[in-house]
């Protein structure tokens, strides 16, 4: 906060009232309704419903297909961060070395940040199309592909397809946490450490412990509700339901099985899932990483 | 020597990592280039055919056969206007609220603050079901400001523009009351233009997220009037080449943005670090 600030007993409120106004109707509205949804029980016709306590939580927690996607949910979550960290560092890290066409290596990466996911997944389909599938077919010969069975091949074609843009993301804040490590600090390292490779992981690396916290954060984020698109345009979650993320699922029972009361439950899970990713990152990430 | 061998592998390390990122895109031009037939006995294709033409026209304007109601045209007007709509929404009532919250004694304002801020932790796909409910109450679907309202309503902008405004000295806001600057007009005259950049950046993010949006629209519109780019991918009907056509220019929007405003975005979101 300020040390000078303005005094007003209105003016104020005329600035927070549109944001407020907005948020109040078309989130608070629904966020309550979601509360009451998950706490009543409706009857199977839908004229009424009744008080039901922790009922559709229970519920949630005795189905076996609540598991299976909450670990595929952390799978997937786990994997993307890994691949795409990992490739957007290394890219990140060569383009930072480069002394000729550094730009136009950095325009020719980020493009793909900017597709929608849907869109990625929708081409993902053909790329594992059994008619026209390039990949399909390359894995086809090499051990049998067939996702629509396999769990395993399942989970390739959905890591393949949600990862693919997100390297994007990872390389431009890799990048730009690079850029911003102070050249007298690399000269510096470079007189005490001839070895490239030692240099990186004690001098460069703890230097963008930073950029890489904020991304494990995004990246968790993005597997978590952004591939939403991806997972619809694939393999909807096929085999079974073994690659329905939590939120395509409470979106499933909810929208498509008319269970408000799970999915309300379902989506409270997940808030609070959300509330502890948030307080790590705060607790975490703002109290021991050191900037400069 | 040395030098010469890891700068190569550097750029080699850069080329293999550009080829994953434009292979799969070429491949799926090359293959809208061609005609479905073509494709359908060729499978996809690395080359460029002679169709392109004759197949983007087809998919942009003719409505009977691949569309019921709809042109691709059509749905590019309607992610634009929705796109748009999410842009100017949040960052206008973004700046305001940040401005509301920094440069004010207020009352409650750790309550008002947990309000806004708390927003984030609740995504819109996590209350889907219950805000179509809220929006079919008011009359919204099938309607733009069914598709906007709920979007613009994020906390994620006025985080950024708080931020910004905290880095601003505050000398600044001294010397405007030393000369007797109201309020309005001291946001109007010395911060909205500060915020330049930011304002751009945050414009920039808003509009590409509005655009890419999916799940909301694909709930939102029954009717096929007000179908956007995103979600009509799934829908469309028509042949393969014309879905090809479509999946490439369904991304020539966003993506011509990110490459040529890169350098404001960045500049805006790192402005705050």
């Amino acid at each position: 906060m300020k040390k000078v600030q303005f005094k007003s007993y209105y003016s104020q409120y005329f600035f927070l009232a549109p944001q407020l106004l907005i948020l109040l109707i078309f989130l608070y509205w629904p966020i309550i309704q979601t509360f009451k949804d998950a706490f009543t029980m409706q009857d199977a016709f839908g004229f009424g419903s009744q008080f039901a306590g922790f009922d559709n939580f229970l519920f949630v927690f005795s189905d076996p297909s609540y598991f299976t996607a909450f670990k595929f949910t952390i799978i997937y979550s786990f994997v993307i961060t890994l691949i795409t960290g990992s490739i957007g560092l290394l890219l990140a890290v060569q383009a930072n070395k480069v002394l000729h066409g550094k730009n136009v290596y950095k325009t020719l990466l980020i493009w793909p940040y900017a597709i929608a996911p849907a869109v990625v997944g929708v081409m993902a389909n053909y790329f594992f199309s059994e008619r026209y599938g390039l990949l399909h077919h390359l894995f086809n010969n090499l051990w049998g592909f067939n996702w629509y069975e396999d769990v395993f091949d399942a989970y390739i074609y959905v890591i393949i397809a949600g990862s693919w843009k997100q390297i994007s993301a990872n390389f431009i804040f890799f990048l730009a946490g690079l850029q911003a490590i102070q050249k007298t600090v690399i000269e510096a390292s470079i007189i005490d450490c001839k070895s490239n490779i030692r240099r990186f992981w004690t001098i460069t690396f703890p230097l963008l412990m930073p950029t890489t916290f904020f991304l494990i954060i995004i990246n968790i984020t993005y597997a978590f509700f952004d591939t939403f698109g991806i997972i619809d345009t694939t393999t909807i979650g096929a085999p079974g339901s073994e690659t329905k993320t939590l939120v395509y699922k409470a979106y499933i029972d909810g929208f498509k099985g008319l269970d408000l009361g799970s999915a309300g439950a379902q989506s409270i899970m997940m808030m609070i899932i959300v509330l502890f990713i948030t307080i790590f990152q705060f607790r975490y990430i703002e109290g021991k990483i050191h900037y400069n | 020597m040395t030098r010469y061998i890891s700068s190569t592998i550097n750029h080699c390390i850069l080329l293999i990592g550009l080829l994953i990122m434009i292979v799969p895109v070429w491949i799926i031009f090359a293959s809208s280039t061609h005609s479905s037939l073509f494709i359908n006995t060729n499978g996809l294709q690395f080359f460029l055919g002679d169709n392109f033409i004759e197949n983007y026209s087809r998919v942009l304007f003719k409505k009977s056969g691949f569309f019921n109601e709809i042109t691709a045209l059509k749905m590019f007007f309607n992610s634009f206007v929705m796109a748009t709509g999410i842009a100017a929404l949040s960052v206008i009532t973004s700046l305001m609220a940040a401005y509301g919250l920094v440069y004010f004694k207020i009352k409650y304002a750790t309550i008002i603050f947990w309000l806004i801020f708390i927003t984030l932790l609740v995504p819109l796909e996590l209350r889907i079901m219950p805000s179509y409910i809220v929006m079919s109450k008011l009359n919204l679907v099938n309607t733009f400001a069914g598709l906007i309202l709920p979007i613009s309503a994020s906390a994620i902008a006025t985080f950024f523009f708080r931020q910004f405004y905290k880095s601003i000295p505050d000398e600044l806001l001294e010397a405007a009351k030393l000369d007797g600057t109201s309020s309005w007009r001291f946001f109007i005259d010395f911060l909205v233009p500060l915020s330049k950049t930011m304002i751009a950046a945050v414009f920039i993010f808003m509009f590409v997220f509005g655009y890419n949006q999916y799940l909301w629209p694909l709930i939102m519109t029954t009717s096929e009037q007000y179908w956007t780019v995103v979600m009509g991918l799934k829908t469309m009907y028509g042949s393969i080449s014309d879905r090809f056509a479509f999946v490439i220019m369904s991304m020539i929007p966003p993506v011509v943005i990110i490459v040529f405003l890169q350098k404001l975005f960045i500049q805006g979101i790192f402005q705050n670090k």
